[in-house]
C-alpha cells in the first residue's frame, strides 16, 4: 500500500479538491484520511455515510477545589500559561494540561481531569473508506488526532487490501502537518503561482526534506500568473523536485464543490486530463 | 487603540490580502498602524510590504538540562512530565526536547535541584518599519511543531498607542487561539463556497468561545453561492464587506503588490470596511 500526503504550506491552494479527485480516479482502491482536523472539508465532496464515531481524549485540564485551597497563590505564580486567574478559576483554553500546579500545590487542592479534545469518524464513501475528525474548538493536540486517524486509515487500507492511503494534509508546517507527513511514501505539494505560494512551497519542501519524504509539486491555477508559474517551474528544476503537473483556473471547481462532488466527476475535458496526469504521476513515482 | 485580528477557518481565503491592504489604507488616512503577522508557520505579509527589519530576536522554549552529578535518578521528573519529554534510565536521563512544552514542572519539582532550563530555539521574530507602518512577524523553524510560544512573542510587541492588525494562521486550534485571544475584534474572512461556510462556522464558534466579537468579509464574493450570507444573517453575524473576484487584483497579489496601491475601487472598499468594523465594534462595546 502506498501512502501519499497532499500538502501545501499555504492554505487554500486546492488540496482537498484534488484529494477528492484522486479518490475518484483511484477507483475503489484507496482509503482516505482528512488530516486537516481543525477545518476538515473532504467529507463535503465525498458524500460520506458515517459508520463509526469515537471520542478523542488526549489531554488534561486543571481543576481547583476551592474548599481545599488556602489562597497561597503558588499556582498563579508557577503557571507559565496564564491559565489561573486571581480568584483561582482555570481558563480551560489557556490551560496546557501540564499538571505543574497540581503537583506543586502544597494543599493538594488541584486535580487534573481528562478532557475531550475532539471526535473522529469512519465513514463510507463511493470512493472507499474515509477517516476524518473534528478537533474540539480551540483545542490542542491536533497532531495526536491526525496520528490517531492516520493509524486507523492505515489499518483499514491493510484490512481492505487497498493500494493507496491518501491523506489530505492541513495547511502550515507545524505539528499536524508533521503528523500527516512523516513516514509517508510520497508527498504532493499543491502550490499556486503567487509570491505567497512560492514562499510557502520553499518552507514546506524544507519540512519534507527534514523528514526524508519525497515530494512532487503541482501548480494549481497556473494560468492566472504565468510568470510566477514559470518561477516555480524553474525553482523545482533547480531543487530537483519533480513537477507533477499544472492545473488551470476553472470555475468548475467551485461548482463541483457546491454539488458536493469531486470536479473530475462534474466535468469532462482538459481539466480532467490535467488532474488525471497528476494522479498518474503520483501513482507511478 | 483597537487590536484587530484577521482570521479564517479555511486557509487561502485572503487574510493576508486584507491585513496588508487594510493596514496601508489606514496609514494613508494618517492613523498610527501596526501589522503583526502571527501566521508563523507560513508568514507572507512581508512579501507584500517589503519592510526593512531593524530588530531580530531568537525565540525559544525553556527545556530541561540535567546536572548528572546532582541527579539521584529517582525518576520523579519523568513522572511529573505530562508530555513524556523525559526518560530516566539507571545512570542517565534522556531529554526529548521536541516534546517539551516548557512548563517548568521538572526543574521546580526535582528533589535534588539537578535540573536547570535552557532555551531551545524554535524560530525568530523580526520587526521593522515600512514608511510609517510598524511591522513584525515570527518565522517558525521548519520541522518545528510548536508555534504558540513564537506567536506570543510576536504579540508581545503590541503597541497600545497604535491600531494593531494581527494576521492569524488558518484553522481553529491552538496557534489560532494564541493569535486571536485578547483581541478586541476579529474579522473572519471567508469565501462563499461549502468549504468556506463550513470553516466560517468553526471559526465563528472559536471566537464566540473566546468571547470576541466578530464580523465577516466575504472574499471572491461572486464565486460561489448565497449560503454564507444566509448563515451570517441567521446568526446575526455582520457582513462588513464583500470583495468580488478581480483578475487584476489577483495578478497584483501574484506579484506581491498590494492592490490598494493600484486599484481605486479597492481603496474605497477598504475605507468602507474600516468604517464598518469601527461601527460594529463600537456597537459591541456599548452593549
Amino acid at each position: 500500500m502506498k501512502k501519499i500526503t497532499v500538502i501545501s504550506g499555504k492554505g487554500g491552494t486546492g488540496k482537498t479538491s484534488l484529494v477528492g479527485c484522486f479518490a475518484s480516479l483511484a477507483g475503489d482502491k484507496a482509503v482516505l484520511v482528512d488530516g486537516d482536523v481543525d477545518a476538515a472539508n473532504l467529507s463535503l465532496i465525498t458524500k460520506p455515510v458515517r459508520l463509526e464515531a469515537h471520542e478523542f481524549w488526549a489531554s488534561k485540564v486543571a481543576e481547583i477545589n476551592l474548599d481545599s485551597c488556602e489562597d497561597c497563590g503558588l499556582c498563579l505564580e508557577l503557571c507559565r500559561f496564564d491559565a489561573i486567574s486571581g480568584d483561582y478559576a482555570i481558563d480551560p483554553v489557556a490551560c496546557e494540561g501540564c499538571g505543574f500546579c497540581s503537583h506543586a500545590c502544597p494543599h493538594g487542592a488541584i486535580t487534573m481531569n481528562d478532557r475531550l479534545s475532539g471526535k473522529w469518524f469512519v465513514s463510507q464513501t463511493p470512493y472507499g473508506s474515509l477517516v476524518h475528525a473534528r478537533l474540539g474548538i480551540a483545542e490542542e493536540n491536533s497532531g495526536k488526532l491526525v496520528t490517531t486517524i492516520r493509524n486507523k486509515g492505515e489499518q483499514l487500507a491493510e484490512s481492505e487490501q487497498k493500494d493507496y492511503l491518501i491523506i489530505d494534509g492541513p495547511p502550515g508546517i507545524g505539528c499536524p502537518v508533521i503528523a500527516a507527513l512523516s513516514g509517508v511514501d510520497a508527498a504532493l505539494i499543491v502550490t499556486e503561482p503567487t509570491v505567497s505560494g512560492i514562499h510557502d512551497l520553499e518552507r514546506i519542501l524544507a519540512v519534507c526534506r527534514h523528514f526524508g519524504v519525497e515530494a512532487s509539486v503541482c501548480i494549481n491555477r497556473y494560468d492566472l500568473a504565468e510568470e510566477q508559474s514559470k518561477t516555480i517551474e524553474e525553482y523545482c528544476l533547480r531543487e530537483n523536485v519533480p513537477l507533477a503537473g499544472k492545473i488551470p483556473f476553472d470555475r468548475a471547481f467551485v461548482k463541483a464543490m457546491i454539488e458536493g462532488i469531486p470536479v473530475v466527476d462534474y466535468v469532462d475535458g482538459v481539466l480532467v486530463e490535467k488532474i488525471s496526469e497528476v494522479w498518474n504521476i503520483m501513482n507511478c513515482s | 487603540m483597537l487590536n484587530l485580528a484577521i482570521a479564517s477557518g479555511k486557509g487561502g481565503t485572503g487574510k493576508t490580502t486584507i491585513a496588508v491592504n487594510l493596514a496601508l489604507t489606514l496609514i494613508k488616512e494618517g492613523l498610527p498602524v501596526q501589522l503583526l503577522d502571527c501566521d508563523v508557520e507560513e508568514p507572507n505579509a512581508h512579501l507584500f510590504l517589503k519592510p526593512e527589519f531593524s530588530h531580530k530576536q531568537s525565540v525559544g522554549i525553556p527545556v530541561p538540562s540535567i546536572d548528572l552529578s546532582k541527579c539521584s535518578f529517582c525518576g520523579y521528573c519523568a513522572e511529573v512530565c505530562a508530555f513524556n519529554a523525559l526518560a530516566v534510565l539507571k545512570d542517565n536521563v534522556m531529554i526529548l526536547s521536541e516534546l517539551c512544552h516548557g512548563c517548568g514542572s521538572c526543574a521546580y519539582l526535582c528533589p535534588e535541584k539537578a535540573i536547570t532550563e535552557n532555551d531551545r530555539p524554535i524560530g525568530i521574530v523580526e520587526s521593522g518599519m515600512v514608511n510609517s507602518l510598524s511591522f513584525a512577524h515570527g518565522i517558525l523553524n521548519p520541522g518545528e511543531a510548536m508555534s504558540p510560544p513564537l506567536i506570543n512573542a510576536v504579540k508581545n510587541l503590541i503597541n497600545s498607542e497604535a491600531l494593531t492588525i494581527i494576521d492569524a494562521p488558518p484553522g481553529t486550534s491552538c496557534p489560532v487561539v494564541a493569535a486571536v485571544n485578547d483581541c478586541d475584534f476579529c474579522l473572519l474572512v471567508t469565501e462563499p463556497t461549502p468549504f468556506g461556510l463550513n470553516d466560517l462556522d468553526l471559526a465563528y464558534q472559536m471566537v464566540s468561545k473566546l468571547g470576541i466579537s466578530a464580523g465577516v468579509v466575504i472574499n471572491r464574493s461572486d464565486l460561489g453561492d448565497d449560503e454564507v450570507e444566509a448563515y451570517c444573517s441567521k446568526n446575526n453575524l455582520p457582513v462588513l464587506q464583500k470583495i468580488p473576484w478581480n483578475l487584476e487584483a489577483a495578478r497584483y497579489y501574484a506579484r506581491g503588490e498590494p492592490a490598494v496601491k493600484h486599484l481605486s475601487e479597492w481603496k474605497v472598499l477598504f475605507k468602507v470596511l474600516y468604517n464598518n468594523i469601527i461601527n460594529v465594534w463600537e456597537g459591541a462595546v456599548r452593549k
